[in-house]
């Protein structure tokens, strides 16, 4: 469908050639449009772009949160984050390698359940009701549930396999070259149901004329999938990479839960976390977080940048 | 967490609300929503009336980390016993533990109560230099007679003047079932030797040795037995030096502290990083371990009396004669006012009640897992484990708070912590460990 | 295979106008693993929450007796009252109330004002706009936390909105506000994908009856764009409901947080006893849970709303 404007003639900003309507805005609607876009504005900016600004600026400064005895260091928490942070190099990695299973096992996952579920089954409701449930639970609860599986003591996997004895011990959240796969099945369970849905939707809007051609061509499922459906969701399958991306640097409140309400637990440092302990704390390093806060800003904008690019593009082509 | 969808439009499939219900629905909804903040001034504030730093002292606002059921009802009688001695109302507001000392820093500087619960030492100096805590010199005139010096000398800031009044501490200490060691024939271990041959024995007894559980937020556990370690083998004062930043941590006798830690490791209860301190010690009262190097608290735990008469404890063993076990590290717990509380008159006169034995009365009659450190206080209460408790405080020679009071709380929490969870994982990692800790160390004390 | 066009009456949301059924003349092998295979699939899913369900109806001496892994001797609702009356859930859950609902209008509110000015008038300003707030709604929240939490204490409020303390820090307004502010984003961009469908007739019809831009607005665009206010309805209020991190780090008033970051209380309580803990965590989950049973449709429109080709 074509997008609907509406012509309107000789607006203050200007740059637009003069309609064949005659009607111009008046003064009274001017004045409601402007409030309208205003206020919400207006509250978008101080809220979210101001303080993203104060913590660009913050990061070159060494402030320990108490008053305002704010001094100027240049570039020195960028260095001690650098070569003098220990948590810092893993909690990078970590998002990294969140970013990575998330892409590896809980996207396809989805997105191979969304096309079996686009099948016209019996039962689908069903299906889809139970495996997007987690998706509408907080991710507290979440946390919670999986840390009753996870205790190392009376914990249901411990329980099942019998690993809850001295001697054949398995301590999923404390040791540190496990507790990350744990929290990442987790969230996986988590995530896995959101792709599904997105893509559903998408394999539902999809013209089913394609796939048959395909059929008609000889093509098996699996070419008919690779060749014609895959490259025809593309709008999707960009939604679903940039939701994955955010998501693994946005990861915070299952593994603050899981992780015992303190972040910099080794195995499971994350950005997030580490900016949370910086600035949260009993002797916060205002500065110092604000560093680490930049550090994700750049990260997440590498993904933002291109999307809104591309996005948008098509818009002004409208 | 919301995420954009791009992309085009889709053609219906909603089922379509009628517009009435609709427009009836967001006019409910707005009216509630006007509502809503009117509402929360009911039901959130109690203390809307004559809570004005005037002359009247009204409702005292006290903010409190007790929030395990024990510490609350415990804190709940205090605050109703000033109300009957005073006739002025306490409005109590409780933090979950953790939370309260992850945010306190935001906390004072924020909205902060009358009065807040916290701890003695390092860790209250900092704030207090920072200007956020109200210096008490009119409430020490008063109860003054009732504490030690050495007490009176833990309440004052860095520049002399009272910010703190305590209402108890408690040892840390090794604790054990009695019945288990006359089952067992064990001996109360005095040096380092005998603990490590008990250890063994234990071992070999099929008795898991230590409790040991540092998991889930309870990072701080494991310093219990780092701060021990050190006032045995170095003594008193470099232990204090060291945790004020003016010892380096690559010293020698760091190194000597972590390794006779490392000898402990294979005695340490398995899955220890994932285990809170309450599930350690669950083990010790289903007699799975034989010992747990904890604070008196841990009596919280042993809510079955029977359990409780049998719990006791010995000393943290000898490892160096010339320090022996002179050294009691007996944290602190007590009140400051807050530098933005807003009804000081009334914060100063449940300053003074704290103080006073019938404060520490009521408290303790609830909470037998501390001792009154209020030289009036009534001890005739006490259960067995309290005596002992107390007669051991006043035996040392030297009373350390704790490590993470005892020290830089963001230094202790970001650095030291972190850093002793992984030598844990890995005990042959000492020096690494060592040099990390002390090249962070400068970020934290600036002189 | 031959395939059939038939017109197959709709059973899901976003519906093309044509589905294909393959002919069920048998059942195929293939069919049969593909079901057994979604019922695995769908049981495993399951599994995590039926053992939160079947810890919580457990009693704690029941469990610490026989070990979590065992045949119940006796189910129980006690944990759930339990957890109601002693950890002062009501007012947790009134708190989430306080906050979910004028955040979840106010955002739509605003985001549908939004939307309309891009929608539906051709400014230069409209992308810079649009851009500004789906980057804004992208963005972790740890970047802004701390000039957030300082800002906060610095802006003053009335004392009947936030009794006690005087600025927006530890309040509710303040809560509801960063909420307002991060959520526009997302439902700026739905509406006004939605409002964009709305052909230019109608409300070209109204200009030359003389109607005014808020008339306009009022009137005829908002009416058509009931099934997305629905839709955003719903998954806004499960998201707000939700939300953790905002609630942890901008209240510092126990009684004042909502139900999800209050369950750390719960668990600091009651450390041992998984089966309060577990009862707790679910009370937690229910209401989002009926709300997407009953609304499933909606909310998962609301998910979904412009991500197929038109």
């Amino acid at each position: 469908m074509t997008p609907t404007t509406l012509d309107v003639p000789a607006t203050r900003r200007g740059g637009r050639k003069p309609s064949r309507r005659v009607r111009r805005l008046s003064r009274r609607d001017k004045l409601v449009l402007a409030l309208m876009v205003g206020i919400p504005t207006l509250a978008h900016v101080v809220f979210v772009w101001v303080p993203t600004v104060a913590s660009l600026l913050l990061s070159f400064t060494s402030w320990n949160g108490i008053g305002v005895n704010i001094h100027w260091v240049g570039l020195k928490n960028y260095t001690s984050l650098f070569t003098n942070f220990p948590a810092f190099w893993p909690a990078l990695s970590h998002n990294f390698i969140w970013l990575g299973f998330f892409l590896v096992i809980p996207t396809p996952f989805g997105m191979f359940l969304a096309y079996q579920l686009n099948k016209q089954i019996r039962f689908t409701r069903f299906y889809q009701t139970a495996i997007f449930l987690p998706m509408v639970i907080s991710l507290a609860v979440v946390g919670f549930i999986w840390e009753i599986i996870y205790n190392p003591d009376t914990g249901l996997l411990n329980s099942l396999f019998g690993t809850n004895k001295p001697g054949s011990y398995i301590d999923w959240l404390g040791n540190p070259h496990l507790n990350l796969w744990a929290v990442l099945i987790a969230a996986s369970w988590r995530h896995a149901a959101y792709i599904m849905v997105l893509y559903l939707a998408g394999l539902k809007g999809m013209d089913p004329a394609l796939a048959e051609a395909a059929s008609i061509d000889g093509a098996n499922e699996w070419q008919t999938f690779i060749r014609v459906i895959f490259p025809a969701m593309k709008p999707i399958n960009i939604i679903i990479a940039v939701v994955t991306i955010i998501e693994s640097l946005r990861a915070f409140d299952l593994v603050y839960v899981m992780g015992g309400n303190n972040g910099a637990k080794p195995g499971l440092e994350l950005l997030s976390l580490l900016i949370t302990n910086s600035i949260v704390g009993e002797s916060p390093r205002i500065g110092f977080g604000s560093a680490i806060a930049v550090v994700l800003l750049v990260i997440s904008l590498v993904v933002i940048i291109p999307y809104l690019v591309q996005t948008f593009r098509k818009e002004r082509v409208r | 967490m919301p995420h954009p969808i791009a992309g085009r439009n889709i053609s219906g499939g909603i089922p379509a609300l009628s517009r009435r219900t609709m427009l009836r629905g967001l006019m409910g909804a707005a009216g509630l929503a006007a509502a809503a903040p009117v509402l929360a001034a009911c039901s959130s504030s109690g203390g809307g009336s004559g809570s004005s730093g005037g002359t009247d002292t009204g409702t005292v606002t006290f903010g409190s980390n007790g929030s395990d059921a024990q510490p609350k009802s415990a804190y709940a009688a205090t605050m109703a016993a000033f109300t009957k001695a005073n006739s002025d109302k306490v409005k109590i507001n409780t933090v979950d533990h953790d939370t309260f000392q992850n945010t306190i820093s935001t906390y004072l500087q924020g909205t902060p109560d009358d009065v807040f619960t916290w701890f003695a030492g390092y860790r209250m100096q900092f704030f207090a230099a920072q200007g956020l805590a109200h210096p008490i010199d009119d409430v020490w005139a008063k109860i003054g007679a009732n504490f030690s010096d050495a007490t009176k000398a833990l309440s004052k800031g860095n520049d002399g003047h009272y910010y703190f009044v305590p209402i108890y501490n408690y040892p840390w200490g090794v604790f054990y079932r009695k019945s288990v060691f006359q089952a067992k024939n064990y001996e109360v271990p005095t040096t380092w030797d005998d603990f490590m041959t008990l250890a063994g024995k234990m071992k070999s007894d099929g008795l898991v040795p230590f409790s040991w559980g540092y998991g889930q937020g309870d990072s701080w556990t494991p310093l219990g037995t780092f701060d021990y370690l050190n006032m045995r083998i170095n003594g008193y004062q470099f232990h204090m030096d060291l945790m004020h930043g003016k010892q380096s941590w690559t010293d020698k006798k760091v190194t000597d502290v972590f390794t006779h830690y490392s000898q402990l490791v294979p005695y340490f209860q398995e899955g220890a990083a994932g285990r809170k301190w309450q599930d350690a010690a669950q083990a010790l009262i289903s007699k799975q371990t034989g010992m747990f190097t904890l604070g008196l608290f841990v009596a919280q735990q042993f809510t079955n009396p029977a359990d409780l008469d049998d719990l006791d404890f010995f000393a943290y063993p000898s490892i160096n004669p010339t320090y022996g076990q002179e050294s009691v590290e007996a944290p602190t717990d007590g009140f400051m006012i807050s530098h933005k509380a807003k009804n000081v008159a009334g914060a100063t006169k449940l300053m003074e009640f704290l103080g006073s034995a019938a404060a520490e009365d009521a408290y303790l009659a609830i909470d037998n897992a501390n001792v009154a450190i209020n030289s009036q206080a009534d001890t005739s209460k006490y259960n067995t484990l309290q005596k002992k408790a107390v007669d051991f405080i006043s035996k040392a020679k030297n009373l350390s708070q704790f490590g993470d009071r005892d020290s830089d709380p963001g230094f202790v929490s970001n650095v030291v912590e972190p850093a002793i969870a992984k030598w844990l994982d890995n005990p042959s990692s000492t020096t690494s460990t060592q040099s990390t800790i002390e090249s962070q160390k400068s970020q934290y004390f600036q002189s | 295979m031959t395939t059939s066009q038939v017109a197959v009456p709709r059973t899901s949301w976003a519906e093309p106008e044509r589905v294909i059924v393959p002919r069920k003349h048998r059942v195929r092998p293939a069919r049969v693993i593909l079901h057994v295979f979604l019922m695995l699939t769908a049981i495993v899913w399951l599994v995590p929450l039926l053992w939160a369900v079947y810890t919580s109806l457990r009693s704690y001496a029941d469990t610490s007796t026989h070990g979590y892994l065992s045949i119940a001797h006796a189910l129980t609702f006690q944990n759930f009252s339990n957890a109601w009356s002693q950890s002062g859930l009501p007012l947790y859950f009134w708190n989430s109330l306080l906050i979910t609902v004028p955040a979840v209008l106010l955002t739509l509110v605003f985001s549908s004002f939004v939307a309309f000015f891009v929608a539906r008038f051709d400014f230069r300003i409209n992308l810079a706009l649009l851009m500004l707030f789906t980057a804004g709604n992208l963005l972790p929240p740890q970047v802004i936390i701390t000039p957030l939490y300082r800002l906060y204490l610095l802006i003053p409020l009335p004392d009947f909105m936030n009794p006690g303390a005087d600025v927006l820090y530890d309040s509710y307004w303040g809560v509801i506000a960063i909420h307002v502010a991060f959520q526009a984003g997302f439902c700026t961009f739905v509406f006004s994908n939605y409002m964009r469908t709305i052909p230019k007739e109608i409300t070209e019809a109204a200009l030359v009856d003389g109607a005014s831009v808020w008339r306009q607005f009022w009137q005829i665009v908002l009416p058509l764009c009931r099934p997305a206010f629905a839709a955003l309805a719903t998954l806004e209020s499960i998201w707000i409901y939700n939300d953790f991190f905002w609630a942890l780090v901008l209240f510092s008033t126990g009684s004042k947080r909502p139900i999800t970051s209050a369950l750390a209380n719960l668990q600091g309580q009651y450390f041992t006893n998984q089966n309060l803990i577990a009862a707790g965590a679910l009370m937690t989950a229910i209401p989002t849970l009926i709300v997407y049973l009953l609304l499933q449709r909606q909310f998962i429109s609301g998910l979904t709303l412009g991500a197929n080709k038109g």
